[in-house]
């Protein structure tokens, strides 16, 4: 328990993704079985132990202590599971022979019931240290929030076992906690794990993005043209009556989208992506498709509003064949068959875009017809679906992104390599009546820049500092001063979270426009007419 | 006699009516008594100052030897009379030379602990119990929550982080007297024996700590010139937090930012600084530091000052303890 604990107390402080898969990597080849595989389903969201309420936790410990010091001790810490962690007391002669392993404290928290589960909290709360209790208390809580998302820990597994993540997603739905056999294959002592069960994820196949001069290279009769569609990328998956719909990474997504699952009534694997609307009549924007994601349970009110669909591009198996070393001409033939029996109100077949030369394509790719296409697909017409980001058969050719001219008003300091870097910047853009503008924050970007440039704006930051706030300093922007970048972005949706009203989709610092008086740049009615 | 009247608040700082003297105070006054070396105690320019000898070389160091008109070294056990009120200084395991100020008349005896804390520390002579009518305790780490773990095993975390990111170097803040030394001694402890790499401003107080035979091994000046990037690859360094932040820091590769203090209890306060290994080494006591050191005195009444007093005043109230908050101004509430 304790090496979880502190494996927690590490990821939660460590930003950069190397150091994360490090510390992942070593928990796993030191820490034995059961208690890694308990470990990596805790992170991966696959354990399921009863939840124990925050109200629960409170009354556990003020049966313990005075309500007044726990009252000044949560006032200032402000995390209910940190303040109860660290102020549960020692229970007096209660010293276990052991410092509890996680494989215990799972057990005792899975065979608990409903009724004496506070009981048993209780007990495993008086037996553990500080670092400990706070992972006991984050298990029966749900959710660690650690900043590890499970894509990243099959890539910690990846890396442990030099095997190819897509591997472990391939694999990943038909184990259960704790893995051994999975740790067995991956430490070279045991043959990979069979595939036994039903309706298991295929790694995807990726586009690589049009670089400079590819195009010119290639025939454009070799390739097929698809609209990017700006959704998500979902794999369908039924077999043995076994119904699945697996995000790009492998993660099960059928639980927020119950009313495409239910038309998921045939025996096959189809790739596309999800949108909402009802594609014999209209597909919704970005902003619509927003109301269904990130949602554990999803409102009848919300599915009416906002019903999901699939505009399928891709089969990799039907009726029970495996198609995907056929090349795309065929798989596309067959999949245009298919998509015919389905209901057309939850899929569809996402159209050939036709093109006589790349000029051609060029045009329809910066006017798309529809704002949530995002650019155009070239895919080979002879090549097979392989897993991965293969080299060749398919690219993505994406619109230009948007630009915006905004003032640098706060800097953050950046971690490790930047640590001493103002790197993280928050820019706005004017608003308000003529003679009483006031800057307006509209994102926040940490990326875009060169080495060198980022020095300069460094030292811009420092010579330009009104307040400091921690790590975070706020930089002198009026009429007169201030620097103004050009933020390149995707796109921009609404907000309430901030102030300005909208939210922008990968932000990036695209140039310092060191020339560019503060007051020339854009306002937020520029950005406001993007919204659709 | 009243307690009052013995010792009170004044902006000066603790004021000893009969005796005449300041308790660390915080403007220049006739006659001060210091407890230990930290700025915020021991200020520049005071008519006289009486204080531990260790106390006073480090106030030398910082100040230069003409920071006070006249020195008096004070002995640790030993009762000088200062106008018919009797003084003893009594160590209080805070940082080097530290110590509780005795102060008694007529009777009555009162406690100033200044800044002290209960664990081992091998830079300093532990804190001594000292049996008195009024504890003033200090309360910078006065919640339950606050709870120091033991020092060496952040040390043994530390090394196990050096070892897990062997090409990264490892930058330890640390305030400059006191707690960076305890490190250093915490490492040499727990067996490490490379050079550890210093920032500028630990270099005199370092040395001073190796004069008084405090053994911190080898320390090399992290400059530019010692080494290139990769050579400070695996090291680690020890410097005043602030130095971090600055352009300094971007001499050591990929650094890993470490923090030695109590606050890195909290994970907030570790996250907001940027801190990505928080060190619990405190030079305070803690919770129940606090709480069992009050019960040792056997006092009858605790003044609480410097940090969070409505809590300790709570705990006490709840022992049956009389206690109050001393208002002191000046002290810095983030000490550590």
């Amino acid at each position: 328990m304790n090496r979880f604990a502190e494996l927690l107390d590490r990821l939660v402080l460590t930003p950069s993704r190397n150091g994360k898969l490090t510390l992942l990597t070593d928990y796993f080849r030191s820490v034995e079985d059961p208690d890694r595989g308990l470990a990596l389903a805790a992170i991966t969201g696959d354990l399921s132990i009863a939840a124990v309420k925050p109200a629960m936790l409170r009354a556990l410990v003020v049966e313990r202590m005075d309500p007044v010091l726990f009252g000044y001790s949560y006032d200032y810490v402000g995390d209910l599971a940190e303040t109860v962690s660290l102020v549960w007391p020692q229970a007096p002669g209660n010293i276990p022979n052991h410092a509890p392993t996680l494989a215990e404290v799972v057990g005792k928290l899975q065979a608990a019931s409903r009724s004496d589960g506070p009981k048993v909290l209780a007990r495993l709360l008086d037996s553990a240290s500080i670092s400990a209790r706070f992972a006991i208390i984050k298990l029966v809580t749900g959710g660690l929030r650690i900043g590890v998302s499970a894509r990243l820990a099959k890539q910690a597994l990846a890396d442990l076992g030099q095997v190819d993540v897509t591997e472990i997603e391939e694999l990943w739905h038909g184990l259960t906690p704790p893995y051994t056999s999975l740790f067995a294959w991956l430490e070279g002592k045991a043959g990979k794990p069979e595939r036994t069960a039903l309706a298991l994820f295929s790694p995807v196949m990726l586009a690589n993005p049009v670089g400079d001069g590819d195009l010119e290279k290639l025939d454009p009769a070799d390739y097929a043209a698809e609209w990017k569609w700006d959704g998500i990328r979902v794999q369908a998956v039924c077999e043995g009556g076994i119904r699945r719909l697996y995000s790009r990474t492998g993660d099960d997504v059928s639980g927020a989208f119950p009313d495409l699952a239910a038309a998921m009534d045939f025996s096959a694997a189809l790739d596309g992506e999800l949108l909402v609307g009802d594609p014999r009549e209209a597909t919704g924007t970005f902003s619509d498709l927003q109301q269904r994601l990130n949602r554990k349970s999803v409102s009848s009110k919300i599915q009416q509003q906002y019903p999901a669909f699939m505009r399928c591009y891709d089969a990799l198996h039907i009726g029970g064949e495996d198609l995907r070393a056929l090349p795309l001409r065929e798989r596309r033939d067959r999949l245009e068959a298919f998509i015919g029996t389905l209901d057309p109100s939850r899929f569809d077949l996402s159209p050939l875009v036709e093109f006589p030369d790349w000029q051609a394509l060029e045009e329809l790719r910066q006017a798309p017809p529809h704002p949530i296409i995002e650019g155009v697909m070239l895919k080979r017409w002879d090549s097979p679906y392989l897993a991965g980001r293969p080299k060749g058969p398919w690219f993505k050719w994406k619109r230009d992104p948007h630009t915006v001219d905004a003032v640098l008003m706060y800097a953050q300091r950046g971690h490790g390599k930047r640590s001493s870097f103002y790197s993280d910047y928050t820019f706005g853009v004017w608003s308000g009546p003529e003679g009483a503008e006031e800057l307006v924050p509209v994102g926040k970007a940490y990326f875009g820049f060169t080495d060198e440039e980022l020095k300069q704006i460094d030292k811009y930051v420092r010579d330009n500092t009104v307040e400091r706030f921690g790590p975070v300093r706020s930089v002198r922007a009026d009429r007169d001063n201030g620097l103004v970048l050009e933020v390149a972005f995707e796109g921009l949706n609404r907000s309430t979270r901030h102030k300005s009203g909208v939210a922008m989709r990968f932000p990036r610092i695209s140039r310092l426009r060191w020339d560019k008086p503060a007051a020339e740049a854009d306002r937020i009615e520029t950005l406001q007419a993007l919204l659709d | 006699m009243r307690a009052s009247d013995l010792l009170k608040p004044r902006p000066e700082g603790l004021y000893c009516p009969p005796g005449d003297f300041f308790i660390d105070p915080v403007r220049p006054v006739a006659r001060a008594l210091i407890t230990h070396g930290h700025s915020d105690h021991a200020r520049s320019g005071h008519g006289s100052v009486l204080a531990t000898r260790q106390t006073l070389d480090i106030m030398a160091l910082r100040y230069g030897e003409d920071f006070a008109g006249a020195t008096q070294a004070a002995v640790l056990g030993e009762t000088i009379d200062l106008n018919g009120v009797s003084v003893s200084f009594h160590p209080a395991g805070h940082v080097l030379g530290s110590a509780q100020i005795a102060v008694e008349h007529r009777g009555m005896r009162i406690v100033a602990s200044g800044d002290y804390k209960r664990q081992k520390d091998a830079t300093c002579q532990p804190f001594e119990p000292i049996p008195c009518d009024i504890f003033i305790t200090e309360a910078t780490f006065g919640l339950p929550v606050f709870r120091h773990p033991p020092d060496t095993e952040e040390i043994v975390r530390l090394l196990k982080s050096a070892a897990q990111f062997p090409e990264r170097s490892h930058l330890i803040g640390a305030y400059a007297l006191g707690k960076a030394q305890r490190v250093m001694r915490l490492l040499r402890d727990c067996g490490y024996d490379r050079p550890i790499y210093i920032h500028g401003a630990l270099a005199k107080l370092s040395e001073y700590y190796q004069s008084q035979g405090i053994d911190l091994g080898q320390l090399d000046p992290a400059t530019v010139d010692s080494g290139g990037k990769d050579d400070f690859a695996g090291a680690i360094v020890v410097g005043p937090p602030a130095a971090f932040a600055d352009r300094w820091a971007r001499r050591f590769p990929d650094p890993i930012s470490c923090f030695a203090s109590g606050w890195m209890r909290i994970r907030q306060r570790a996250k907001q600084g940027g801190v990505e290994l928080p060190l619990i080494i405190s030079d305070h006591a803690d919770w129940d530091e606090l709480t069992a050191t009050i019960k040792e005195t056997g006092a009858a009444e605790i003044w609480v000052t410097h940090g969070r007093e409505e809590a300790l005043v709570r705990w006490c109230e709840l022992e049956g303890i009389a206690a109050r908050p001393l208002h002191l101004v000046g002290y810095e509430d983030e000490g550590d």
